[in-house]
């Protein structure tokens, strides 16, 4: 028996040492942790559960069956954030590069598996060189049973991907379908095909960092949900975002202590919004004042600023905040906004996640740029996010609401549960100047009756009052009261039961 | 007693001019511009008339707006508070037609004082101790240099009409004399239209301490001892004291006899303010007078008792003078900081935008210390670039100089600002400044104790395991409460460790919550605090002291600010902590080397030229998309080499505007 420990014991020092001292050293150098230091840090001390470790890979081609170290790439497992339960894989760089082989494959697997059945979320960590090559189809295969496995969690528990190194090839395709996907600043990169590859193919020159750096993927592509300056930035803003999420959507948000007042006053919103109506606003502050205790994480802060998403709390509850930024484009709906909202959206509906929308949108931005882009299809992402969702929705109209883009952001036809407009709200199908050279075309030229008009159209349309009589807006509230207001509303909404036909699953415009 | 007055100024002053008033039981009437059409004095008062656009020259200084606004709401006086037509003698002229009384000195003492050879001239009449210097107007540069050598050097040569620095040359010699006395004639030429030019000697270790007069319509003159001014940046006060720490009971006695005697010969009344530049030696010599109420006079109310707005209301209402000069008792001692929106940090660049955060200290009088804070604005306000950048003036008053400078620092500790730029740490470093503390002043102490600038207080190692303690405590509140989910694996509750590792800039603290404080490299600090996660401030004891410290959460930690200084705190466990030290050193990443127009628009202005160095934060070009006017600001300190575009220029996402060296 004392012999089987040992051997236990020594066996257990060999896997912990992966690749060995010095690919650890090499791996630090980079500027980089390993597996199992990232899931210290990402995991509560002494909570991680290791799966699989002496697991080998059978490979017996290219003098592999010579080459085997226990674990084969990749660190599995399970632990607690904060006292939550999550699955967690982490791939190994110091050993086979992190590459992918079967039994690898078939690791991951296994978590994926009992996350799925435990309804807990899976976080992935890759830094990975890729498919084992000397597996050839294995590895094919491989990849192909963590996607099928993603797919069918989808919706069901959350799972977050962190890019921690390079990425690439079959690697990029599980991170894309997860939930979320973190990148680090410098450290690490995905892309379908590498710089070499690219340059044989269409001759360009790009370095790995402009192909599929942290700024590209959060700027550009919109493939990253965040960056981080380094791994141990990241690994701590990923417990936070996790101590939003629900364990699966089966549990309903996480529920804690709040040390913010619901009704908390907040007499500074009543200036929010200037009092000329071109002068933009910065609608996080509305989010910050909202939300308990100033805590809010932003997903996507980097890409489509016109609009802000992310989570908050009302009431130590988890909330999805969607707000139209009017410092960024006047805070105009395009192609770019409306996917990174339309996205969260559907997240917040998978999980009972109720949704906040704040409202200030001109419109659908205009342009061969967008409409040659499929600004319809794009839009339509959106429009069709917040029609199918069933989790409470509140919306507060802080000023313009014009147009389709009215339509869109949660409006009461829309099933929106609770619609409130500040008093400076303008609801309305464009605005003045646009409608009156169109509704009074003949007198165009006649600049005294234009103005004339486009006073009147001001003072008849540009109000809250046309939509609160019809019942478009429940309540015309004060600014300062916003939180209390919508904190009530959210609390009367969790009781809030509401079913979409049965379907086998829709067909949103893709 | 006047029944309404009207206030033809704006800001903190116009609510303090209300605030007495109201006491008083006068209705008010504020005037304000398209700017401030939301600003505080306009809620404060009783009635608003609206005067104009927002450059003051098209409301606030516009005499005949003012009228209108007196004739509509039936004002029956005016207080012109400080700048804009304070000093103006057509509108105190303007008013006397009009029939309504102006709460300041009659037109002609305005006048006399308002010029700087003038003035000089009648003070040398009255007797009043004056500079050195040749008070005629100087033909050439020969004769300027005749003169310097007659008045010895080192000598000043200014314009006229002059202030602000500008068409201001020092000489040390007979070249520097020849050379500044036409530098400073072009220059007043340029920037004043009037290229008359005097020269003094210039007084070394020079401080500015003023005396405050007041008098009536009947001869009745006072003066209510002096104030230092002499912490002081471009010309621009910035902190302020009553009574100065330099003067005797003789000096004092004898500034005030004269600057009584320089406002009898203008048969002055009312309340003004009489500057001297006082040198090592005690010598003084007139500077100006300045025939308004001044920025700076809430110290002298806090050292005498007096209400000045108030002597000032009952003067022009004809009333005679309630108190003498045996009257007039300085107690104890009053110091002032002015809060300025501009950032110490960034060359004290100035800041304009959205107060989202305004908490300023409690106004209080407890234990013998009064803390009293004159503002214009609020939470959610907005500091307007049209106007003068401060945005309150923080004045604390106790038994002594010590108990003052500390009640000051304390208070500024408390006072929150966010959204814009200011100068509260610099303030209170200065507080905290051995050589203020000691009041050795002079008017050149920003310069000679900052010379390279303000990066922030120093923090000592005992303060830096305080703040690491606070650091620490807090770490420990948040971290206790995220395991407090309703979702925790069951029966299996997880407990934050108590070790954790601190760190700020290179410095590293061991850190361990114990039952009264928390642990800082073995060193108990006891520590009570009711912080709760969320809170802005830290309020608690350290070590049995009262301590109150701003807090903004970061990623890794906090930063916190107090007593000066703003670091970057991070908090790891021990784990954490060896970790990071394989991690890379921080790139700025922000290496663009262009400003790229960011929307689709029309370019309202580019506000940089080719060869103009940009700080971070600073706007570069205005565009209007949509119909919104975007600032597109700088990313990072960079200087410009390229202006690719004009005004009116359409642009589209990604154009060039600028390019960067």
């Amino acid at each position: 028996m004392n012999d089987i420990n040992r051997m236990l014991e020594e066996r257990r020092k060999v896997a912990r040492l992966g690749g060995g001292e010095a690919r650890i050293e090499a791996q630090h150098a980079r500027g980089k942790l390993t597996a199992r230091e990232r899931i210290d840090l990402l995991l509560d001390p002494d909570s991680f559960e290791e799966i699989d470790m002496f697991v080998e890979h059978d490979c017996h081609e290219f003098g592999m069956e010579e080459r085997k170290i226990p674990g084969d790439g990749v660190v599995t497992g399970w632990g607690t954030v904060n006292g939550r339960p999550i699955y967690v894989y982490a791939k190994d760089f110091t050993v086979f590069g992190g590459s992918l082989s079967r039994a690898h494959s078939r690791k991951i697997n296994k978590v994926q598996d009992m996350a799925l059945r435990n309804g807990t979320p899976i976080i992935g960590i890759l830094d990975a060189g890729g498919a084992r090559i000397q597996e050839g189809v294995d590895a094919l295969g491989g990849y192909a049973e963590v996607f099928q496995r993603n797919t069918l969690a989808s919706g069901v528990i959350p799972q977050i991907t962190m890019i921690m190194g390079p990425c690439a090839g079959g690697d990029v395709y599980s991170p894309a379908i997860t939930d979320f996907v973190f990148m680090i600043r410098n450290t690490s990169y995905m892309f379908v095909t590498g710089p070499d590859v690219v340059k044989t193919v269409t001759n360009e020159e790009v370095t790995a960092e402009e192909l599929g750096g942290a700024k590209v993927h959060t700027t550009r592509s919109s493939v990253a949900d965040g960056a981080f300056d380094n791994d141990v930035e990241a690994l701590t803003q990923l417990r936070r975002l996790i101590d939003f999420l629900p364990l699966s959507n089966r549990t309903g948000v996480p529920e804690r202590p709040t040390f913010d007042v619901r009704d908390r006053v907040e007499p500074s919103l009543d200036t929010l919004v200037p009092e000329n109506a071109n002068m933009p606003y910065d609608m996080g502050e509305l989010v910050l004042k909202m939300v308990d205790e100033g805590d809010f994480f932003e997903i996507q802060p980097d890409f489509a600023k016109n609009i802000i998403v992310g989570f908050g709390r009302m009431e130590g509850r988890t909330v999805g905040f969607v707000a139209n930024q009017p410092m960024v484009l006047a805070g105009v709906l395009d192609s770019d906004a409306s996917r990174k909202a339309a996205r969260f959206v559907r997240f917040c509906d998978c999980f009972d996640i109720p949704i906040v929308t704040l409202v200030d949108v001109p419109g659908f931005l205009p342009g061969t740029a967008q409409e040659y882009g499929g600004l319809i299809k794009h839009g339509a992402k959106l429009l069709f996010a917040y029609a199918e969702a069933t989790v409470p929705k509140i919306t507060v109209i802080t000023r313009k609401a014009y147009g389709g883009a009215y339509d869109v952001m949660a409006s009461k036809h829309l099933r929106g549960d609770v619609n409130y407009a500040w008093p400076t709200a303008e609801i309305a199908v464009m605005g003045a100047k646009g409608a009156v050279e169109i509704i009074f075309r003949n007198a165009l030229g006649d600049d005294e009756e234009i103005e004339r008009r486009t006073k009147e159209y001001e003072e008849k349309f540009l109000n809250p009052f046309v939509a609160a009589e019809r019942g478009y807006i429940d309540e015309v509230i004060q600014p300062h009261n916003t939180r209390r207001r919508v904190a009530r509303a959210l609390a009367l909404l969790r009781s809030k039961k509401l079913e979409n036909p049965w379907k086998k699953h829709d067909n949103i415009p893709l | 007693m006047f029944k309404k007055i009207l206030i033809a100024n704006r800001g903190e002053i116009a609510c303090r001019v209300i605030r007495t008033a109201r006491e008083m039981g006068i209705k008010t009437v504020a005037v304000y511009s398209d700017a401030d059409a939301r600003a505080q004095h306009v809620k404060d008062a009783d009635e608003a008339v609206h005067i104009g656009g927002a450059p003051a020259s098209e409301s606030y200084l516009v005499i005949d707006k003012i009228l209108d606004a007196i004739r509509q709401t039936g004002a029956e006086a005016v207080h012109p508070g400080y700048g804009f037509l304070s000093e103006n003698k057509a509108f105190a002229e303007a008013l006397e037609k009009e029939g309504v009384a102006f709460i300041g000195p009659p037109p002609g003492a305005i006048e006399a004082m308002g010029d700087k050879i003038t003035s000089k001239k009648l003070a040398a009449e009255a007797g009043v101790s004056t500079v050195p210097g040749h008070m005629g107007l100087i033909a050439d540069a020969d004769e300027a240099v005749k003169i310097a050598n007659e008045i010895g050097y080192p000598v000043m040569i200014k314009a006229s009409a002059g202030g602000g620095g500008k068409g201001m040359r020092i000489a040390f010699n007979d070249d520097d004399a020849r050379e500044g006395f036409q530098s400073s004639k072009n220059e007043a030429a340029a920037s004043f239209g009037d290229d008359r030019i005097f020269i003094e000697k210039f007084v070394t270790q020079p401080r500015h301490i003023e005396i405050q007069v007041l008098g009536d319509k009947h001869g009745n003159l006072i003066y209510l001892g002096e104030r230092e001014c002499s912490i002081q940046r471009r010309n621009q006060k910035v902190i302020e004291e009553a009574p100065s720490p330099f003067l005797d009971e003789a000096t004092r006695a004898a500034m005030g006899a004269q600057a009584v005697a320089l406002a009898q010969a203008v048969d002055y009344c009312s309340a003004g303010t009489v500057e001297f530049i006082v040198d090592g030696d005690r010598n003084f010599y007139f500077l100006e007078m300045n025939t308004r109420l001044q920025v700076e006079h809430p110290v002298t109310e806090l050292i005498t008792g007096l209400d000045l707005v108030e002597q000032m209301i009952r003067i022009a209402d004809g009333e005679v003078l309630g108190l003498q000069q045996e009257d007039v008792e300085l107690k104890g001692w009053a110091i002032e900081s002015r809060i300025y929106a501009e950032d110490p940090y960034r060359g004290f660049l100035p800041s304009t935008g959205r107060l989202s955060r305004y908490r300023p200290p409690e106004e209080t009088v407890r234990d013998g210390i009064t803390i009293r804070n004159d503002t214009g604005v609020y939470e959610g306000g907005e500091i307007s670039l049209f106007y003068d950048p401060m945005i309150a003036k923080l004045v604390t008053h106790g038994d002594d100089r010590n108990v003052a400078i500390d009640a000051m620092a304390a208070a500024l500790d408390d006072f929150r600002i966010d959204g814009i730029r200011h100068n509260i740490d610099f303030l209170t470093t200065i507080m905290h400044h051995a050589r203020f503390r000691s009041g050795a002043l002079t008017t050149a102490f920003i310069d000679e104790e900052f010379p390279e600038g303000f990066s922030g207080a120093e923090i000592s190692d005992a303060l830096g395991q305080q703040l690491a303690a606070i650091a620490c405590f807090m770490q420990t509140k948040l971290t206790a409460r995220a395991a407090q989910t309703d979702q925790i694996l069951n029966g299996h509750a997880f407990h934050a460790p108590d070790e954790l590792i601190v760190q700020f800039e290179d410095r590293v603290f061991e850190t361990v919550s114990a039952p009264n404080g928390v642990r800082v490299d073995g060193k108990l600090i006891n520590l009570e605090s009711s912080w709760k996660p969320g809170d802005l401030f830290f309020y608690g004891y350290v070590n049995g002291n009262p301590t109150s410290v701003s807090v903004d959460m970061l990623a890794e930690g906090f930063r916190l600010t107090g007593g000066g200084a703003g670091i970057d705190v991070a908090v790891r466990s021990r784990r954490a902590q060896e970790l990071t030290a394989f991690m890379p050193e921080k790139s700025d990443g922000a290496s663009d080397k262009t400003l790229l127009c960011p929307m689709p628009g029309v370019l309202i202005s580019v506000n940089v030229t080719a060869g103009q160095s940009v700080k971070v934060g600073e706007a570069l070009a205005v565009v209007e998309a949509m119909k919104m006017e975007n600032i597109l600001r700088a990313e990072k300190d960079a200087t410009v080499t390229k202006v690719l575009v004009t005004q009116g220029d359409k642009l589209a996402v990604d154009d060039i505007i600028l390019e960067f060296e």
